[in-house]
């Protein structure tokens, strides 16, 4: 149907005006009609087959013509998605296997720029920026994944006490979403660190149960969206019990929602860590952690030595990217509506 | 009325709420406000009676339930407080400190929507178009990028490399507050300024970016260009009304987001706001000036949501009329 319509759109194009208003009158007649005039005035042989999409791609040069691929859509972005995740897993294996390495000190090379030995330079104590990155990379990683997976398990349940639990309930929920989400972000997470003395246990707790309110969300409205479908009311109309009905028909609706929502989590987990570690209410400075070495950075910056700044927060800018993509790519896979692009 | 009444109260069920959150949470901690503000070693000489007259002065003696009432019934009259670090009345401090904020916060605010949104609608237009891709990819890349590091990639290069700009303070070194021109202040608010509104150019053009191509699909713009207005003409008269709804919505939903980037960003450029007050509190144990300050941006962001349900009834007359019928 999309397809018909994009015709269409090329023909008015062609025809001059009005095609829009005819739409409203033309039935299936004119329509079909309209379909061979389009194979004819292209010359197009192929039509009597039916099949669109190589009449689009072979014959005709006037039509949108599709890119050839050299992989199905789907088995690409499942390619990315899964090659995202495991890059993941190697920057966390990587940064644990040399988090000893990376605090060793050598004045000996103190303040040294990039160089081949030590890609992302050395900082004041001649430590090697590279390893401090990968290392602190991991630490957030696992922040992250921890944050994930708390958040994501508070989300669900009280999404689903809110769609499922009563108009109480769902008051109460919505109205923990928004205190929640009331206060900044930064602020909240601040205040909870705060609350636990600071250190690796608040920025990781004070990230962890900070991150739901948006799942949260989402989670009620696909279970409130999936309560009202036909073959839910089905269902109990054939007598099926709630858990029967929860088992075979929310969850498979619910899950992928949840997925998606959980690795999307992520970002946001480690940007926060990141920031609040910068902050100083993170991470301590012994700990290899992106925040530490970006907050040690501000102090050099002005006697030029860029290298401390750059290269971690690149590393940092591009795990967050890998998370996007596996996400991402991911809902593509999952989601019903895209899963044919 | 009765809307106005509800949001009254629910404006003060969310005050309140956040104040026992934020009291509790700082109840909670095992910071000694005493310690962190004397110091360990100024603690450890002190007498026993010293210590208790100091704690009985900040109130550490009592149990964190009437140490709240005793502030409630305390902030109920207008006083809340002083704060440990500045020695000060807190209503002081976060009015003097607020006052340097809200300026850097309105700016960014404004700069960053009608950017995002300009920069979203011509995206939109131009689908699939060079602009557009350079729109979205750098509004994905903005989207993973810490705010402080986009901070520090300023800081870099306008102040240490080009020297265009202060690294840093509100006004210059060394000249009396009173003596500072606005050109000075102006000066140095551009860098602080500007990394906020680069990062949060990016969440509305997205969106903005997702509704034009919503919109021109739309029956009522392809009706009104097959009526022979241009594209241009098309989006101007009908499309921009139905665009700027919701990115005003998102727009006012925003304001946590960028107080909270100007938590960072403020502490980068060492910029004396509310954000750097919010860090030196924390860090210091300065609980009252915390509580103070999560209540007050607790207060800016309901506003900015009442506002943007205000506006809502001006810009869109359908929901002005639902309104009167409901």
């Amino acid at each position: 149907m999309r397809r018909m319509k994009a015709d269409e759109q090329k023909f008015s194009g062609e025809q001059g005006f009005g095609c829009d208003c005819e739409r409203e009158h033309c039935g299936v007649d004119e329509q079909v009609l309209r379909e061979s005039g389009s194979a004819n005035f292209h010359k197009n042989t192929n039509v009597g087959d039916g099949n669109a999409d190589r009449r689009d791609r072979d014959v005709n040069p006037v039509l949108y013509r599709p890119k050839s691929l050299k992989m199905a859509n789907r088995t690409r972005t499942l390619a990315a998605c899964v090659g995202a995740g495991v890059a993941l897993a190697a920057i966390v294996v990587a940064g644990l296997a040399v988090s000893d390495a990376a605090t060793v000190a050598d004045f000996a090379i103190k303040n040294q720029g990039p160089s081949l030995a030590h890609p992302f330079g050395t900082d004041q104590m001649g430590r090697d920026m590279f390893l401090r990155t990968l290392a602190g990379l991991s630490t957030s990683v696992l922040i992250g994944l921890m944050a994930a997976v708390v958040s994501s398990l508070i989300a669900l349940v009280l999404g689903t006490a809110a769609a499922l639990g009563g108009k109480k309930v769902d008051a109460f929920v919505t109205w923990l979403v928004d205190l929640c989400m009331g206060v900044p972000h930064i602020i909240l997470i601040i205040l909870i660190s705060y609350a636990l003395g600071k250190g690796f246990w608040g920025v990781a707790i004070g990230v962890a149960v900070t991150h739901w309110p948006s799942l949260t969300r989402v989670i009620r409205a696909e279970i409130l969206q999936c309560k009202q479908s036909a073959y839910v009311a089905t269902a109990q109309k054939l007598g099926q019990s709630p858990l029967k009905i929860a088992l075979h028909h929310m969850v498979p609706y619910v899950l992928p929602q949840y997925l998606v929502g959980l690795i999307l989590l992520f970002p946001h987990a480690i940007l926060h860590e990141a920031s609040v570690t910068f902050l100083g209410f993170g991470l301590p400075p012994e700990q290899p952690a992106i925040g530490v070495i970006l907050s040690e950075s501000m102090a050099y910056l002005s006697s030029g030595m860029w290298w401390l700044a750059i290269f971690p927060g690149l590393a940092l800018v591009a795990t967050v990217l890998l998370f996007d993509v596996c996400g991402s790519n991911l809902r593509k896979l999952l989601d019903p509506h895209s899963a044919q692009e | 009325m009765r809307t106005a009444l509800a949001y009254v109260a629910k404006f003060l069920l969310l005050m309140f709420a956040v104040s026992v959150v934020t009291f509790v949470l700082v109840g909670l901690s095992p910071i000694d406000p005493v310690q962190a503000n004397v110091g360990q070693q100024a603690l450890m000489s002190m007498s026993e009676a010293k210590r208790a007259q100091l704690a009985s002065y900040w109130g550490t003696d009592l149990p964190i339930w009437e140490r709240y009432l005793n502030w409630l019934a305390s902030a109920l009259q207008g006083d809340l407080g002083t704060s440990l670090r500045f020695n000060a009345p807190v209503t002081e401090v976060v009015a003097h400190r607020a006052a340097n904020s809200l300026a850097l916060l309105a700016v960014a605010w404004l700069i960053s929507g009608v950017l995002g949104f300009v920069l979203g609608v011509i995206a939109g237009v131009k689908r699939g178009s060079i602009f557009d891709k350079i729109v979205k990819g750098y509004c994905y890349l903005l989207a993973a990028t810490p705010t402080f590091w986009v901070g520090l990639l300023v800081l870099m290069v306008f102040a240490v490399s080009l020297h265009w700009f202060p690294i840093g303070f509100s006004a210059p070194i060394g000249v009396a507050a009173a003596d500072v021109t606005i050109f000075q202040s102006i000066h140095h608010m551009v860098l602080p300024a500007l990394t906020l509104s680069v990062v949060g150019v990016a969440n509305i053009a997205l969106h903005t970016r997702e509704k034009t191509i919503d919109v021109l699909e739309s029956d009522y713009m392809r009706f009104a260009q097959a009526r022979g207005l241009s594209l241009w003409e098309a989006v101007r008269h009908h499309g921009l009304r139905n665009l700027l709804l919701p990115a005003m919505t998102l727009q006012f939903a925003s304001i946590s987001e960028i107080v909270g980037g100007s938590v960072l960003v403020e502490q980068v450029f060492s910029y004396p706001g509310l954000g750097q007050a919010t860090i030196t509190a924390g860090l210091g144990g300065d609980a009252s000036l915390l509580v103070a300050i999560a209540i007050l941006c607790a207060a800016l962001v309901f506003l900015g949501n009442m506002i943007a349900n205000i506006l809502y009834g001006v810009v869109d007359p359908r929901i002005r009329r639902g309104a009167d019928h409901a």
